[in-house]
């Protein structure tokens, strides 16, 4: 069966939003995570730290170049991701609408395949 | 939004309407038939103009239903219902109840007083959230056999009064193991397809899966439920190397054992853990087993002495004449085929499993490691004669005409 991936992308400013009700926000995403667990589809789920504490190893040049600071130049920063076993594209969408997410924050879903689909190789 | 998204919202919220109106009802029939009449009025309605909150909106149309029934139901009778006043009952379901109603409907779904056909059709339907179609699909039955069952399902119930509750303390265990074989039924029929020209239906155990899961979270501290969750989980981890690309099967010894899922035996061998607590049932058992074979590298390399000891105990627990033969196999790979083959000859001499394919199979197979070919090949064709799954007969076959 198919997997999905529920990727959180925040934005400065709905991380903002998130750090300025933090505890509340934990209880609601701990009761949604709960909702998951007894609905029998959450696999696994973690949130991630502050982008600006993160690091970056760029395999541009011939030797791996490593950076502190956040990835890149984009305005959404992955903050952290649920991995659902689901009957469909479908619901993964419909939990992911769920998700105590902040405002203007996205999800991006998107399908883990198989292992049965996974391309094989000839020995 | 189309039919696959209304769908996808009554997988989520099924087993929460049914339960929640079930308890505001006091009638499980009855809370099902409403349940389905707003799903129905969604297919129609939601394509047109989608619902803020569809959740909300199937609760409140399930509702809305459940009571115009009950208040026809009163009219006919001719006296006043109890709810026939515009019922102030607010819309939200509290949180603190709704995981013992749900558990509540996978006793009342699994009550000894229906068939076991219909106590599957019914767990699939209500708590699984599926359709009549996609449970005719999974078992391979008409949909009109489906919905017969489901309906003889809800008048059954109805007659013998069974309440909407949680077994008492005493009948809680045996209670408990009843809607653990129901799972174990639902999971099994698609990891070892009963009849049909597939081997694994991945989606049906996916079924069986998920519903342990959502046991699993309800009751925690029962162990025999980790046991289910890990022996599907261990299980549905060799799914992807247990079939060859045209879908035959291919044997434990010959599977490749790097397409393993190994995320799914992690889960299964973390589940396992939480089954031991208090010394293993049978299916812990079942998934210590699993368990064994998952965490070995080849067959060779399996630890069959523990696997032999761990059929012995389950024989005592659980005794079948299908553990029996199991065992055998298992003695065959640590002692040798001699002493497994006198074992097999003693369930046949006490027909033990008349008329199963799965005695002259082992039997044929070790037949053939003691050189004794004819009988092998006479043993296998048997075997072939008498299954019922043709990917698993072509196999025989196969096997049967290599021994010359």
């Amino acid at each position: 069966m198919p997997k999905y991936l529920l990727i959180m992308r925040g934005t400065d400013e709905s991380n903002a939003a998130l750090m300025a009700n933090i505890d509340e926000m934990m209880a609601t995403t701990r009761q949604f995570i709960e909702e998951m667990v007894k609905a029998g589809v959450l696999l696994a789920a973690e949130g991630l730290d502050d982008p600006g504490q993160g690091v970056v190893v760029d395999f541009s040049g011939e030797a791996p170049v490593v950076t502190d600071g956040p990835y890149g130049e984009t305005k959404e920063l992955f903050g952290g991701f649920f991995l659902l076993d689901v009957a469909s594209k479908q619901e993964a969408v419909e939990w992911a609408k769920r998700v105590p997410a902040a405002p203007g924050s996205k999800i991006e879903v998107r399908r883990v395949p198989g292992d049965d689909e996974m391309p094989q190789v000839d020995e | 939004m189309g039919t696959a998204d209304v769908e996808a919202v009554w997988r989520i919220e099924s087993a929460r309407i049914v339960a929640a109106l079930t308890r505001f009802t006091g009638d499980f029939g009855l809370a099902e038939d409403a349940a389905q009449e707003a799903v129905a009025e969604a297919l129609v309605s939601w394509p047109l103009a989608s619902p803020a909150n569809p959740a909300g909106w199937l609760m409140a149309t399930a509702r809305r239903r459940a009571i115009d029934a009950i208040r026809r139901r009163a009219a006919l009778q001719d006296r006043y219902a109890l709810l026939a006043a515009d019922p102030a009952v607010d819309e939200e379901i509290d949180p603190d109840k709704i995981d013992d109603d749900v558990l509540a409907l996978m006793f009342v779904s699994c009550h000894p007083v229906l068939s076991p056909e219909t106590r599957v059709a019914l767990t699939l339907r209500v708590v699984g959230g599926l359709s009549s179609k996609e449970i005719a699909r999974a078992f391979l039955v008409p949909v009109p056999t489906v919905q017969a069952r489901i309906t003889r399902g809800k008048k059954t119930i109805a007659a013998a009064g069974v309440p909407f509750e949680l077994p008492a303390a005493g009948e809680r265990r045996e209670r408990l193991g009843g809607v653990l074989s129901v799972i174990y039924v639902i999971f099994t029929e698609g990891s070892t397809a009963t009849s049909g020209d597939r081997l694994l239906r991945p989606d049906v155990a996916y079924e069986g899966i998920r519903l342990a899961r959502t046991l699993a979270a309800l009751q925690p501290d029962e162990p025999e439920v980790h046991g289910l969750l890990a022996l599907c989980e261990l299980t549905a981890a060799r799914f992807p190397a247990r079939t060859g690309p045209d879908g035959s099967p291919i044997l434990l010894e010959d599977q490749d054992r790097r397409l393993w899922d190994f995320s799914a035996i992690r889960r299964g061998l973390a589940e396992l853990a939480k089954a031991s607590t208090r010394g293993l049932g049978p299916y812990g058992l079942q998934a210590a087993i699993a368990a064994a074979h998952a965490s070995a590298p080849s067959v060779e390399a399996t630890d069959w002495d523990r696997i032999v000891v761990l059929y012995e105990a389950l024989g005592r627990v659980a005794p079948s004449p299908v553990v029996e033969l199991n065992r055998a196999v298992a003695v065959a790979m640590a002692s040798g085929p001699a002493q497994a083959l006198a074992m097999v000859d003693e369930l046949i001499a006490l027909d033990r499993l008349p008329g199963s394919h799965l005695v002259p199979t082992v039997r044929g197979e070790l037949l053939a490691r003691l050189g004794r070919r004819p009988e092998a090949r006479a043993e296998l064709e048997l075997a072939a004669r008498l299954c019922a799954n043709q990917r698993e007969r072509s196999v025989l076959l196969r096997k049967a005409a290599a021994l010359g």
